[in-house]
């Protein structure tokens, strides 16, 4: 084998929210890495590589950002790398960082995904309409709803599972400072009253649009046993991808994801992922993703993802805590999403969630998915050495 | 460190605008030979990185409809950079670093004739204070082009030189693009288009694509008698603001050659990314390759650049010479950003 | 964040807090041989799905099969009428859309096809559209006919009993 050991040693996040006029592209990205550098005590000058991720370009209106932000990442005199895998990105930039780190390339990689989708128009971005391509009739998010009405068929789930999950998330997401979304007024009702935008999914039910990014900080094993905190170690990695249409897939429960997650838990060494996990922080950007996810990773049977929401167990005082940050559906900078859940099940393992902390979270998941539900990315992290 | 190779590598004769095929389309056939060259089914493959840009598209999440032509089913490990595919290629090698997956699938594809290109890499420019003035690539590279005539380094004979140089090897490249056999005369009676620089100072506007296959150790000997190894690949970037660096010589890829261990033994053959003539001065100091007498026989980037491809079709060109026994070792280059902004240097080798 | 010492000519100046970019950029568009093949075939009022080697029609084709990374190039001709298999009713306006609220999005398999596509469900109450219903298109007018998917305006029910719908996956677990 030529894997090396890798740990999070440092986490950082801006401030979520749809507009970020305080700050400059090099501002967004540097407040998420200076708190990382913060968080590790390291200064840029520790930093061998430099790790980028973001979603399409056209969000910015900057053709290939992470050039033009070279000096204010640090990275000049350095290795910069840009990732895009559509939605998964922020979490494939931070498997990529990782494996810089794995084959002993590297000592110390900064990983930086964002997003500062205010500065130009996100939903012209995400569906820009194309000569000759079928046109998209329901818009981004109209694309999925056809697919949840699958699952609800399929599953026979009742009606309120999407509110209560996003109940759920917008109240965690209470917990968290750098949530984008804080209503303080949320309900049960006040989502079921909100009006259906692509029928069966509702506005409360979908995740916003914003700006912020996300930084971590991966070091080697000699680093991180030196490191002034508790790390978060990484037990495993992995990417699936699968095409966007294709007869054989299943939009709803994706091979692709439902392989990357065999993948991941058997590095883990995770034989049974709902009891050995202590929590898990999944990309769920509209409510009924939730218990799509739990099934296609494997924490329920097919069918049965809605019974752990119904059941609470999926709830931050729950048996398997599902998004205690807030997810998706509190804050989304699409670049920076990905991350942000890796960044997130980092926090959570070395202890250091705040307000939304699981209390004893040894083992957790990060979860990632872009694309028609066709790019998934993984890691599991953990308190302690693999 | 694990012992990687190319073992196969295929392109697309190079074109000034494909408008028959779509990129899926124009792309298949490539993966089809580089799979068939290093006889490998697609089932087989442990990898798949790729780079492309949406800007040059034009369409958001340009890459996704493309991962059709690979076949991804059942899904794959793949991964994207928006990137020069020789990004990706460095991508795929840290990948085979790791021991778990023996082979790997790197390509990238680019149409540049869609948009007005030089116009679509000005966004590529500081958003704030650069990029609303659309300083065009020419023009950029014509700034960096008179800083180096005014250090005395080079003249504009000297430029002249290379793209004579260029066209005429392109000659024996049946992918090449522009190919002919001028004299610098010829060149020097040309009126420049953005002073100093001539139209033949400058590359062509291309559509293109290529793939290699890498594989790492015993694998690699399976797949191919004479496997070009990578002995050494870096890259760095530099500040993207022409103010801040000194234009006239490339200190990223100076760094990089070092690192890539460039100077470690001879070179026979080396393919620089040098979208324009008076780069190619630049990058031949910045590795030590001032007098080498077998720079870009391929006729390099100005007889073909299709953007976001040129970068790996570098590696492809020393790595074929090698895996045809034509060449012993060799130094290939890659270049992201305006005016040699970020390099990339990878060293392939033969077995002895 | 540090604060600037700025010169005295500065003190006091309003600071620029953004600046607006308009940018245009055109592009030519290639369909490439697959969509030119299929919209040719749309404003002859003919669908035309491709085979793939292994045996699955793809309507529209984008000239490979996903699956195995091959072109498609067997034409199958397939009717304008299928299964609804799944859909939503969109209530908002958005970017690019010009229909009148609320109006169903279906997903439709089209007979043969094993690939749905996505179109306008319309002469539906939308509390009336379920899976499983039949559906066959309706075309503009001769004069109206173009090269574009909306030379289908919408599908309607046909009034035939419903069918079962199985989705892809279902029943397996990988």
């Amino acid at each position: 084998m030529g894997k090396e050991r890798v740990a999070v040693v440092g986490v950082g996040q801006t401030k979520h929210q749809a507009t970020r006029g305080d700050v400059s592209l090099a501002g967004l990205v540097r407040e998420a890495a200076v708190r990382a550098l913060e968080d590790a005590e390291m200064t840029w000058a520790d930093v061998d590589a430099v790790v980028v991720g973001k979603a399409p370009d056209f969000f910015e209106g900057v053709m290939m950002p992470e050039l033009y932000l070279a000096d204010a990442l640090g990275a000049v005199g350095k290795p910069l790398f840009r990732v895009h895998t559509a939605g998964s990105v922020g979490g494939s930039t931070a498997i990529v960082a990782a494996q810089l780190v794995q084959a002993g390339i590297h000592e110390r990689v900064l990983t930086v995904a964002f997003e500062k989708q205010s500065d130009s128009e996100a939903m012209w971005a995400l569906s820009l309409p194309i000569p000759f391509q079928p046109p998209m009739h329901a818009g981004a998010g109209g694309y999925f709803a056809p697919h949840v009405r699958s699952y609800m068929a399929r599953s026979k789930a009742p009606d309120h599972i999407g509110i209560l999950v996003a109940l759920k998330d917008r109240t965690n997401a209470l917990k968290n400072p750098y949530a984008h979304l804080h209503e303080h007024d949320i309900s049960f009702d006040s989502i079921k009253d909100s009006i259906m935008l692509w029928d069966p999914i509702r506005y409360a039910e979908t995740c916003p649009s914003s700006d912020g990014a996300c930084a971590m900080v991966l070091a080697s094993e000699a680093v991180a046993d030196a490191a002034p905190g508790p790390v978060a170690w990484i037990h495993g990695t992995a990417m699936r991808s699968e095409p966007t249409m294709s007869a054989d897939r299943d939009p709803v429960l994706p091979r692709g994801g439902a392989d990357c997650a065999r993948d991941v838990f058997a590095q883990a060494g995770i034989t049974n992922p709902r009891r050995q996990v202590d929590c898990v922080e999944m990309y769920v950007p509209f409510s009924w993703f939730e218990p799509m996810w739990l099934e296609n990773l494997g924490f329920a049977a097919p069918g049965e993802g809605w019974r752990l929401v119904e059941d609470g167990v999926t709830q931050l005082d729950g048996d398997l805590p599902v998004n205690m940050s807030g997810g998706v559906l509190s804050s989304n900078p699409i670049g920076a999403s990905g991350m942000l859940r890796f960044a997130e099940a980092a926090l959570q393992v070395r202890g250091r969630a705040g307000e939304h902390q699981v209390d004893g979270a040894r083992t957790a998941v990060g979860h990632a998915y872009g694309g028609g539900s066709q790019f998934f990315a993984m890691w599991v992290v953990g308190s302690d050495k693999p | 460190m694990i012992d990687v190779a190319v073992v196969a590598t295929a392109q697309m004769p190079n074109v000034r605008s494909e408008t028959r095929r779509n990129e899926v389309e124009m792309l298949m056939p490539v993966l089809q030979e580089v799979r068939e060259r290093a006889g490998l089914d697609r089932t087989e493959i442990g990898f798949t990185c790729s780079g492309s840009t949406d800007y040059l598209s034009g369409q958001a999440f340009s890459f996704v409809s493309t991962l059709d032509g690979v076949g991804p089913w059942p899904p794959i490990q793949e991964s994207h950079v928006e990137m020069d595919g020789a990004w990706a290629l460095y991508e795929a090698w840290v990948k085979l670093q790791l021991g778990e997956v023996d082979t790997a699938l790197v390509y990238s594809y680019g149409k540049s004739s869609p948009g007005p290109l030089h116009e679509v890499l000005s966004r590529q420019l500081d958003p704030y204070h650069v990029a609303p003035l659309w300083p065009d690539a020419i023009s950029l590279a014509a700034l960096q082009a008179r800083a180096l005539l005014e250090s005395g380094r080079a003249t504009e004979a000297d430029l002249a030189e290379v793209a004579c140089r260029s066209r005429r090897a392109a000659l024996d490249n049946p992918n090449a693009q522009l190919r002919w056999d001028r004299s610098v005369e010829e060149h020097l009676a040309e009126e420049p288009i953005v002073d100093p620089l001539r139209r033949s100072d400058c590359p062509p506007i291309t559509d293109g694509a290529c793939a290699v296959i890498l594989a790492a150790g015993d694998r690699a000997r399976s797949l191919a008698a004479r496997p070009a190894w990578i002995r050494g690949i870096d890259h760095r970037v530099e500040p993207m603001a022409l103010g801040l660096r000194d234009l006239t010589t490339s200190a990223s890829t100076h760094q990089a050659g070092q690192r890539a261990g460039v100077g470690d033994g001879p070179v026979d053959v080396a393919e620089l990314h040098a979208p324009f003539t008076h780069q190619e001065l630049i990058l031949r100091a910045a590795l030590g390759l001032d007098d080498h007498g077998n720079v870009n026989p391929s006729g390099g980037a100005l007889a073909a650049n299709p953007v976001m491809v040129a970068g790996l079709t570098r590696i492809a060109e020393v790595a074929q010479r090698i895996l045809d026994g034509e060449a012993g070792r060799g130094v290939a280059h890659a270049t992201s950003g305006p005016c040699l902004q970020q390099n990339l240097v990878c060293v392939l080798e033969g077995d002895r | 964040m540090a604060d600037l010492a700025l010169p005295p000519s500065l003190q006091g100046v309003e600071p620029v807090r953004s600046v607006r970019t308009p940018a245009r950029l055109e592009y030519q568009y290639t369909a490439g041989e697959a969509t030119t093949r299929f919209l040719r075939g749309i404003e002859q009022r003919r669908i035309l799905g491709e085979r793939a080697p292994g045996g699955k029609v793809y309507v529209p084709s984008r000239g490979a099969d996903p699956q195995l990374g091959v072109p498609t190039s067997e034409q199958v001709e397939l009717p304008a009428v299928g299964t609804l298999t799944s859909f939503c009713v969109v209530n908002v306006a958005f970017y690019g859309q010009g229909m009148e609220i609320p109006y169903t999005s279906g997903l439709i398999l089209l007979d043969g096809a094993d690939l749905p596509i996505m179109h306008l469900i319309q002469e539906c109450p939308v509390e009336d559209v379920r899976i499983g219903m039949r559906v066959e298109g309706v075309w503009v007018d001769d004069d109206d006919l173009a090269p574009t998917l909306e030379s289908i305006r919408y599908f309607r029910p046909t009034g035939e009993p419903d069918v079962e719908v199985v989705q892809p996956g279902e029943g397996v677990t990988w």
